[in-house]
């Protein structure tokens, strides 16, 4: 699978150029991720989504901007951050694309450029999230929470105080982590699975006649050149 | 029949009744789970959303170690049931990730060769199990009982499997067959808003009071679940969908290994039931818990 030949419209800034191959190398890891081409912006996905009302771009709003080289405004979107990932768009698009996938790609390429405000809710808690596993192997839920409000809003800890004693009087915390007992070998695959994220070396992309949707542009450089 | 059981970190502390719920139902069915050896984190969507590789590499970890086993995997966890046949899935379609990950495996002297099946218990009771053998083995008939169904997300929809992904049936049957009823309920395989309870609350508040409020107008007694996130949101944030849209829900959201414990005769403390924070539920005019 070669995606990394999906043409590109027109002339793009060095900055998006740099985003769109960074974006494309993410969906490698993506089995059939070329579907992206064959959007027909029928809306299925944004009629889908339960949290489309919250988003400031819509999911079909999200493959059209792609197609026109516009990776910067997918990046500071909040819609790839309030995607709850129940995958309502993709099993419904009648062009096989992935668009959760595709969001989840947004998201990693968002944390790779630092593209989010900072103390952000979503990375911090994934951020606390990846410490407790580097250290447990497992999820620690108190220790998740704790290290997730102290980052974001140490205010909110006192509010979930009462939902806490009621989860308490239940015997439903676990006060101290699991923890799995080859941690050793648990943390060397983590090293080394953590070499194939190395951020990418940004190839060039080139304007290639034809690209998916912008067949307007190339008869007008086609008239052009008659001319 | 033997398989390999894969519990989840949340059925370890705030949902250990689904973990003692799912025991006792596949016990009682003659089935024995052998909990995977030294099992790690799936990584849930947390992971994958950071780091990709290191997500699939972590949970192939636990697909090596269950390839040892050589049974099925079940893995009553939605997230962790997606997490793990989703790792398997891009393993087998990306002949590059394996190897990727499979360097990465070696560094902890394990590999993975796509040999696993990963199940949801669901789909082991249905089509392993069956509903005939479940029926003979039904000691107290569930009557009465009004059951809104919901699979939320994660079992039904990324990973085309055992059931249908708009209009699953596998759990209606299921209690149909103990003598259950299940109400029309359109907001089965909505979502209720996972992890959104923590970063945007007020969007998985809405929601959520769609799925619970959805099941009241239905007339159902409870809502019986298979995932440890929807029932969290559900149930522990009933005080807040009722305090932010001034309503007054009381709905008990359950397991539905619990529900079936019930059917094949368990006590509601070995089912864990009681440690549920919402009303209780009625059975043949016996108010289960509190």
């Amino acid at each position: 699978m070669k995606i990394v030949n999906i043409k590109v419209p027109g002339k793009l800034s060095w900055k998006e150029q740099d985003l769109r191959v960074s974006f494309l190398r993410q969906l490698e890891a993506v089995p059939n991720s070329e579907k992206i081409k064959s959007c027909i912006q029928c809306g299925t996905c944004t009629g889908s989504c339960p949290v489309s009302y919250a988003m400031d771009i819509s999911p079909r709003e999200v493959i059209a901007l792609f197609r026109a080289g516009d990776m910067e405004s997918l990046l500071h979107s909040k819609t790839i951050w309030v995607c709850a990932s129940c995958y309502a768009c993709q099993t419904r698009c009648p062009a096989l694309i992935k668009v959760t996938d595709i969001i989840y790609a947004l998201k990693r390429l968002a944390m790779e450029k630092n593209i989010y405000p900072p103390n952000f809710p979503v990375y911090s808690l994934s951020q606390s999230f990846v410490k407790i596993m580097n250290s447990y192997g497992r999820l620690h839920e108190a220790r998740l929470l704790v290290f997730y409000f102290v980052k974001t809003n140490p205010f909110k800890l006192f509010s979930f105080m009462p939902l806490g004693l009621r989860m308490a009087k239940k015997k439903r915390i676990a006060y101290m982590p699991s923890k799995i007992k080859d941690i050793k070998n648990f943390q060397k695959i983590i090293k080394k699975a953590e070499q194939f994220d190395m951020p990418r070396t940004v190839g060039e992309v080139q304007y290639l006649k034809g690209a998916v949707g912008y067949g307007a542009v190339d008869k007008k450089t086609e008239l052009e050149s008659k001319k | 029949m033997d398989y390999s059981y894969f519990p989840g970190c949340s059925l370890e502390s705030a949902h250990s009744s689904y973990n003692d719920s799912v025991k006792k139902v596949f016990k009682h069915l003659d089935s024995n789970l052998h909990e995977l050896e030294d099992w790690n984190c799936c990584g849930a969507t947390a992971y994958m959303s950071v780091k990709e590789i290191v997500g699939f590499a972590i949970s192939a970890r636990n697909l090596a170690i269950a390839e040892k086993q050589k049974w099925d995997l079940i893995a009553p966890c939605s997230s962790c049931y997606t997490i793990l046949a989703k790792t398997h899935r891009y393993m087998k379609e990306l002949p590059e990730l394996k190897e990727r990950v499979n360097e990465c495996l070696k560094e902890g002297g394990l590999s993975y060769n796509l040999k696993v099946k990963v199940r949801h218990p669901l789909d082991v009771l249905i089509n392993d199990i069956g509903l005939e053998k479940i029926k003979e083995k039904t000691k107290v008939r569930l009557d009465g009982l009004k059951i809104a169904n919901y699979y939320g997300c994660q079992i039904v929809r990324p990973e085309k499997g055992f059931d249908d992904r708009e209009e699953p049936m596998t759990m209606d049957n299921l209690f149909s067959a103990v003598g259950a009823t299940n109400v029309y309920y359109p907001m089965k395989v909505k979502c209720c808003g996972g992890m959104l309870m923590t970063t945007y609350e007020d969007v998985a508040l809405k929601l959520s009071k769609e799925i619970i409020e959805c099941a009241v107008n239905n007339g159902a007694n409870c809502i019986v679940t298979t995932c440890p996130l929807c029932q969290m949101n559900l149930e522990a944030y009933q005080d807040e969908i009722n305090k932010a849209y001034s309503t007054n829900y009381n709905m008990p959201i359950l397991f539905f290994t619990q529900v079936l414990g019930l059917a094949f005769g368990f006590s509601d403390s070995e089912l864990g039931i009681d440690k549920n924070l919402t009303a209780g539920i009625k059975i043949n005019g016996a108010l289960i818990h509190q």
